[in-house]
C-alpha cells in the first residue's frame, strides 16, 4: 500500500467519524467543530486529487467564514447548554432506517454499472486544478455566471439584513 | 484510485447528512447537515473531474478536459455561502420569536 492509498483511507476515516460525530454530539458547538474536522479531511482530499485551488477555498469559505457564522450564532443564542425535546425513539429509527437503506442502493448501483468498473480518478497529476488553469476557464468561458452570482451575494447580504432586522 | 471509492465515501457522507436531517430537531445542527450533504456533492464532483481529465489526458497532454467539474464546485462554494447568510438570518429569526431553535416548533402552518 503506497502512501496515497494510506492517505486516502486515513482522510476517508476522519472525515467519516467526524460526519457521525456531527450528529451524536448533543452540544451544537462540539458539531460545529466536528464539521470543521470533516471540512479538514475534505480539503486533505482536494489537495490528493491536485485541486490546490478547491482546497485553498474550501479551508477559507467553509472552515474559516460558514463555522465562524455557525459559532457566532450559537453563542448569540446561547445554546451551548441545549435540551433537546422529547426523545421520539421511532423517528430516529425510522431515519436512521431510511438513510441507511437510500446508503445501500447507491452503492449497489454504483457496484454494478459496467461505466464506473475499472475508472480511477488520477492522484497527484494532472493540472487542472490549478489556479491558473481555473482562472483563465472562470473569466473566459464562466464570466457570466460569475457576474451573476456577485448579484446573488448582493441580493443575499440584503436579504441577511432585512431579515435580521429587529422591528 | 478507483472512482467507485470516492462514490462510497461521498455517498456515505451524504446519507449521513440525510440522516442528520431526518433524526437531530436543532435547526443549526440540521443547517450543517445540509452543508454536509453540500460538501460530499463537492468531493465527489472533484473526483469525477479528475477520472475524466485522466482519460483524456492519455490522448492529449495539455487538454484542459474536466475543468467544469471543479468550476461547477467553485459555484457551490458561493451559493452555500450565500445560502448560509439567510438561512442562518432565518434562524435567528425563528429564536427571537418562538425562544427556541427546535423545528418541533414550526408547526403552526399544520392546521
Amino acid at each position: 500500500m503506497g502512501i496515497l492509498q494510506f492517505l486516502f483511507w486515513l482522510l476517508s476515516a476522519v472525515a467519516l467519524t467526524g460526519a457521525i460525530m456531527v450528529l451524536a454530539s448533543k452540544n451544537p458547538v462540539h458539531s460545529v467543530l466536528w464539521l470543521i474536522v470533516v471540512f479538514f479531511a475534505i480539503s486533505g482530499h482536494y489537495v490528493l486529487l491536485n485541486a490546490q485551488f478547491l482546497a485553498v477555498v474550501n479551508l477559507i469559505v467553509y472552515a474559516g467564514a460558514i463555522m465562524v457564522l455557525f459559532l457566532f450564532v450559537i453563542m448569540l443564542m446561547n445554546l451551548n447548554t441545549v435540551i433537546e425535546t422529547r426523545k421520539n425513539l421511532w423517528m430516529k429509527a425510522a431515519g436512521i432506517i431510511s438513510g441507511g437503506i437510500l446508503f445501500l442502493i447507491m452503492i449497489s448501483v454504483v457496484r454494478s454499472s459496467a461505466d464506473m468498473v475499472s475508472r480511477t480518478a488520477q492522484l497527484k497529476e494532472g493540472s487542472i486544478g490549478l489556479i491558473e488553469t481555473l482562472g483563465k476557464v472562470l473569466f473566459t468561458q464562466y464570466v457570466v455566471p460569475f457576474e451573476i452570482s456577485s448579484v446573488l451575494f448582493l441580493s443575499a447580504m440584503v436579504g441577511a439584513v432585512v431579515i435580521g432586522k429587529k422591528d | 484510485m478507483p472512482i467507485q471509492y470516492y462514490i462510497a465515501l461521498a455517498s456515505c457522507l451524504f446519507c449521513i447528512g440525510i440522516v442528520g436531517v431526518l433524526v437531530r430537531r436543532n435547526a443549526i445542527i440540521i443547517f450543517m447537515c445540509i452543508e454536509l450533504m453540500l460538501n460530499a456533492v463537492n468531493l465527489l464532483l472533484v473526483a469525477f473531474s479528475k477520472m475524466y481529465h485522466g482519460g483524456a489526458a492519455l490522448s492529449n497532454a495539455t487538454t484542459t478536459a474536466g475543468v467544469d467539474g471543479q468550476l461547477f464546485v467553485f459555484f457551490i462554494m458561493v451559493v452555500a455561502a450565500a445560502e448560509v447568510s439567510v438561512g442562518l438570518a432565518v434562524i435567528v429569526m425563528m429564536y427571537r420569536n418562538v425562544h427556541s431553535v427546535d423545528v418541533n416548533f414550526l408547526n403552526r402552518l399544520k392546521n
